[in-house]
């Protein structure tokens, strides 16, 4: 690409013009190198498959996933008339209804008063991020001990003070509450290190000089710390949420969407559908009701926080 | 041949509004060139396009007789020296002065060789193995001048390349900078908002306002004989004296309130009578003895320099300094005898801020050539 | 003084109460890898002697080590291949000017909205059809991209000088080049930032290696967990804890090592 400086006034306008938009085009030549990878894998894994998923939906599939008959949209009536379906849909949003503002409150206090200026602070905060050092399948392990109904902690405890034993996987008033709490305990690992990373971000002179105008605690918690932790929150909780519709990995180990379906989430139903039962055409229809709900909430979210969230 | 030269140099984002606008210059082998102007300007756009840095948007830009419009970076033979140095922060100051040469393919020889010369030359040698980091602002900004001259590249572009220094360590730096362009013969395109730094470095100058040029030449020129109300006020510290003007029977009015008599022979280019603006350097409001004063004004201000003292009057709505050397004991209040010449006037059209008449008379002394 | 003292005491109060909570459940499986059967069968807490056994008869029992092995090498391939690919991404949208970046930009922020699970199923039958079941690039290859990473990393490089670029672009050093020697090693922290998560989040993953392995020789731990926890017949709970410890134990270290400079990352990533 070496090019040598011409002899002057050998170059007319359009050769100029012509050259400019070269070297343009090397540009974008090169932009779209680097991107490349990153555009053939998005392409490939991601792009691609979102449109086949959409496609399936409208088909019925033999067992290895190629299409037999079209349905047109078929398959979603279907799985909005099927009971099982319905129950899933509730159980998800009991679900996210339990594990997302449990886990960004436990989080938040958490972060808080690991927040002050104490001695060996970063002990309590390594505790509290523990948790997501800790994948799904251990911590669903350490949970279904918990909730053993003999022998587990909890269930000891409840003896210890007189309260007669709960079945805490087994019993469907209980099932999808449990997932949650352990849920919420996965969680809270990396919630609170967001939410701490907020906290610590935000300027200390707002806080001396409210010291200064003498105020309190509660009151410099509600009138600095909270607003100025806005913008993290705001992040969390769409994380969360997007979360809590994505659970799979703790109700494969603990309940396998039992007892009773009461804890038969979205995406287990998307797996049972398609990888069980080998229906990839109602598996992907509500793989689409999945991405259509994710993508609505990520929107509304993005249009109340513009408005409400408060950014420095 | 030029080794810089710029026709009719034009430079618009969006098609619509210029950023630069008819920009004619021709700069000679060897010369401290400094284009000085306010900020938003256009002095950094034009640098970056003579660096291939912007693209250039009309006109031609020519190095050395070749057009180069076309040509990137790279193959133009310039060097350039950044505001904030641009010194790679994980490379030591020995890899950040040879960084440049290893793309160029110099052998490894000469690149030893070069870099010894030019460490030594700079002060570096016992520096090469720092990190820009561990340098104070003084040795980041030397090690920024030895890549460019380490480059041996004959043309070499400054960015405000002393602004981040403190006061003391620019008024070095100024001479230092200086003195390397002369001994080693190159070729400076020098981008600066300070017109102290302009008057001090430049061989010439070019004042650039709104994206035009307001004036070219060298440093005494610009203060004597200012092309324009823009270049009178921009060049000189502290400012020139300003104000509304009227010529009547004989007779000067300044901002209605000072009067002068005049004759016609001191003016001989001012044909217009009204709609003037008349300016006065603060050096040219000198102390008069009482008896022989040609005005009489009360003081508002005043500002103990040292060696000399600055004394500040309200004339009409502007504000009016005056620059006597020495110290001067005054109260605010009291009104001083001064003692002014139409010679040390300059005269320009109100509307078009055009110059219509420079002074006749430059200074006390008069420049002295030896 | 008495006030911050009394301060100080609810704080250090609250924080050894909560901190004891949160974990509670990670200490009890600490213990009872610990613990013989009878021991956890009679309710204890502390272990009365420490035995080894439960971790001897994990490894015994189960191609445990080939579990770990295929994680490792599964999460180092997905790490490796998220910071090159985000990062070259990265440095096209900081780096480059040119038509069309705005557009990719935006479409790269759409890709967060799509959650994995809408793509699942023909991934599932792309990998198939690929023969990449049962492999580690079936494991690894669809998690390369990752948009989060690559805004992550944006970040960062926006905070290079762009005159660092321009002093390159004079002396002549190409966009690769510059890539490689300056942009890489200047952004050093961020690459290690996005590298412990991406290391965490693959070595965690749950769902594909579910999908994507029939066959010991390419499990990953956790789904070795599941089988650990299905097979034993739920009697065993100290060799089913020291299975699980053992699969923890590789990211609470990297946790506890990474743990400020992750907090510092995904905060940045959160707020801009």
């Amino acid at each position: 690409m070496n090019q040598v400086a011409l002899p002057f006034k050998q170059i007319e306008a359009n050769d100029l013009e012509r050259m400019t938009k070269k070297q343009k085009r090397i540009k974008t030549f090169k932009g779209f190198s680097f991107l490349a990878p990153s555009v053939l894998l998005f392409s490939l894994f991601l792009f691609y498959p979102l449109g086949r998923t959409i496609y399936l939906s409208l088909f019925l599939t033999n067992s290895s996933g190629i299409t037999t008959v079209f349905v047109g949209l078929e398959n979603y009536q279907n799985i909005f008339l099927s009971p099982i379906f319905l129950k899933s849909l509730q159980s998800t949003f009991l679900f996210v209804l339990y594990t997302v503002p449990g886990a960004i409150l436990v989080s938040l206090f958490l972060a808080i008063i690991a927040n002050e200026k104490l001695k060996g602070i970063g002990f309590f905060r390594t505790m509290y991020a523990s948790t997501m050092g800790i994948s799904t399948a251990a911590a669903s392990v350490f949970w279904l001990f918990l909730f053993h109904p003999t022998i587990g902690w909890l269930n000891q405890l409840l003896n210890v003070i007189g309260v007669a034993p709960i079945g805490w996987l087994t019993d469907p008033e209980w099932a999808l509450i449990s997932v949650a709490i352990s849920t919420v305990w996965m969680n809270i690992g990396f919630t609170f290190l967001v939410l701490l990373g907020g906290l610590q971000s935000i300027d200390y002179y707002l806080y001396e000089s409210a010291d200064i105008d003498g105020a309190g605690y509660f009151y410099k918690l509600r009138r600095i710390t909270l607003p100025m932790l806005s913008p993290t929150l705001f992040f969390v909780i769409t994380v969360t949420f997007i979360n809590a519709f994505q659970t799979f990995g703790q109700i494969d180990m603990l309940t396998r969407g039992g007892p009773q379906n009461e804890t038969h989430l979205m995406v287990y139903s998307i797996y049972q559908e398609a990888f069980m039962n080998y229906q990839f055409g109602t598996a992907s229809a509500q793989a689409i009701i999945l991405f259509v709900f994710i993508l609505v909430l990520t929107i509304i979210q993005f249009k109340l926080g513009e408005r409400k969230v408060h950014y420095q | 041949m030029h080794p810089v030269e710029l026709i009719a140099v034009s430079k618009s984002y969006d098609r619509t509004t210029k950023v630069l606008e008819h920009i004619d210059l021709t700069i000679e082998e060897g010369e401290f060139f400094v284009l000085v102007g306010p900020s938003g300007s256009g002095k950094s756009t034009l640098l970056r396009m003579i660096a291939g840095l912007e693209s250039i948007t009309g006109g031609e830009l020519r190095l050395k007789g070749n057009m180069v419009n076309h040509l990137p970076p790279k193959d133009r033979h310039l060097s350039m020296v950044f505001q904030n140095y641009a010194l790679y922060p994980h490379l030591t100051v020995k890899q950040n002065i040879l960084f440049g040469l290893h793309a160029k393919k110099v052998k490894k020889a000469e690149q030893e060789q070069r870099l010894y010369e030019t460490a030594e030359m700079m002060g570096l040698t016992d520096l090469l193995n720092r990190k820009p980091k561990q340098l104070s602002g003084g040795q980041r900004q030397r090690v920024a001048l030895a890549r460019s001259v380490v480059s041996q590249a004959p043309l070499c572009l400054m960015d405000e390349p002393l602004s981040n220094l403190d006061a003391k360590l620019r008024a070095h730096m100024r001479v230092e900078i200086r003195r390397l362009q002369k001994k080693l013969g190159l070729t400076m395109i020098y981008v600066t908002h300070d017109q102290v730094e302009a008057m001090t470095m430049g061989d010439r100058i070019m004042v650039l306002n709104d994206g035009t040029i307001q004036q070219i030449g060298q440093p005494i020129e610009l203060y004597n004989q200012p092309a324009n109300l823009f270049v009178a006020s921009f060049i000189g510290s502290p400012k020139m004296n300003l104000g509304e003007a009227t010529i009547e029977d004989q007779q000067l009015t300044i901002e209605q309130t000072l009067q002068l008599p005049l004759s016609m022979s001191d003016i001989p280019q001012v044909i217009q009578r009204r709609n003037l603006i008349v300016g006065i350097r603060p050096e040219h409001l000198a102390y008069a003895k009482p008896e022989e004063a040609d005005l009489w004004l009360e003081v508002i201000n005043i500002e103990h320099l040292g060696n000399e003292t600055l004394l500040t009057f309200e004339v009409g709505r502007e504000l009016w300094t005056a620059k006597w050397l020495g110290q001067w004991l005054i109260q605010v209040g009291e009104r001083v005898p001064l003692s002014v010449s139409i010679k040390h006037f300059s005269f320009f059209n109100r509307d078009s801020g055009a110059l219509i008449q420079a002074p006749t008379e430059n200074q006390h002394l008069e420049v002295v050539a030896l | 003084m008495t006030t911050s003292l009394r301060r100080k005491v609810v704080f250090y109060t609250l924080l050894t109460l909560t901190a004891f909570l949160v974990f509670a459940p990670t200490f009890i499986a600490f213990m009872m890898s610990f613990m013989s059967n009878q021991e956890i069968m009679t309710g204890q807490i502390i272990p009365r002697s420490l035995t080894f056994d439960n971790y001897v008869q994990v490894f015994q029992r189960f191609p445990l080590m080939q579990y770990l092995l295929n994680s490792l090498i599964v999460s180092l391939l997905i790490m490796v291949g998220q910071l090159v690919i985000s990062s070259l991404a990265a440095y096209a949208f900081v780096f480059i000017d040119f038509k069309g970046r705005d557009l990719i930009f935006f479409i790269f922020i759409a890709t967060m909205m799509v959650p994995f699970e809408a793509s699942i199923i023909p991934n599932f039958h792309t990998i198939r059809d690929l023969n990449w079941i049962d492999s580690y690039p079936g494991l690894s290859v669809p998690f390369f991209a990752m948009a989060f990473g690559t805004f992550l990393l944006r970040q960062h490089f926006k905070q290079i000088p762009k005159e660092l670029k321009e002093a390159s672009e004079i002396s002549g050093i190409g966009d690769f080049k510059f890539y490689l020697t300056v942009v890489l090693p200047v952004a050093k922290s961020s690459l290690v930032t996005l590298g412990v998560y991406g290391f965490l989040t693959s070595w965690n993953m749950y769902l594909w290696p579910l999908l994507a392995t029939t066959d010991d020789r390419f499990r990953t731990v956790q789904i070795g967990l599941r089988q650990l926890q299905t097979q034993e017949q739920l009697n065993e709970w100290g060799v089913i804890m020291a299975g699980a410890v053992i699969v923890v134990i590789p990211t609470l270290v990297l946790l506890f090592v990474g743990q400020k400079k992750l907090q510092q990352g995904l905060t940045e990533g959160a707020l801009k």
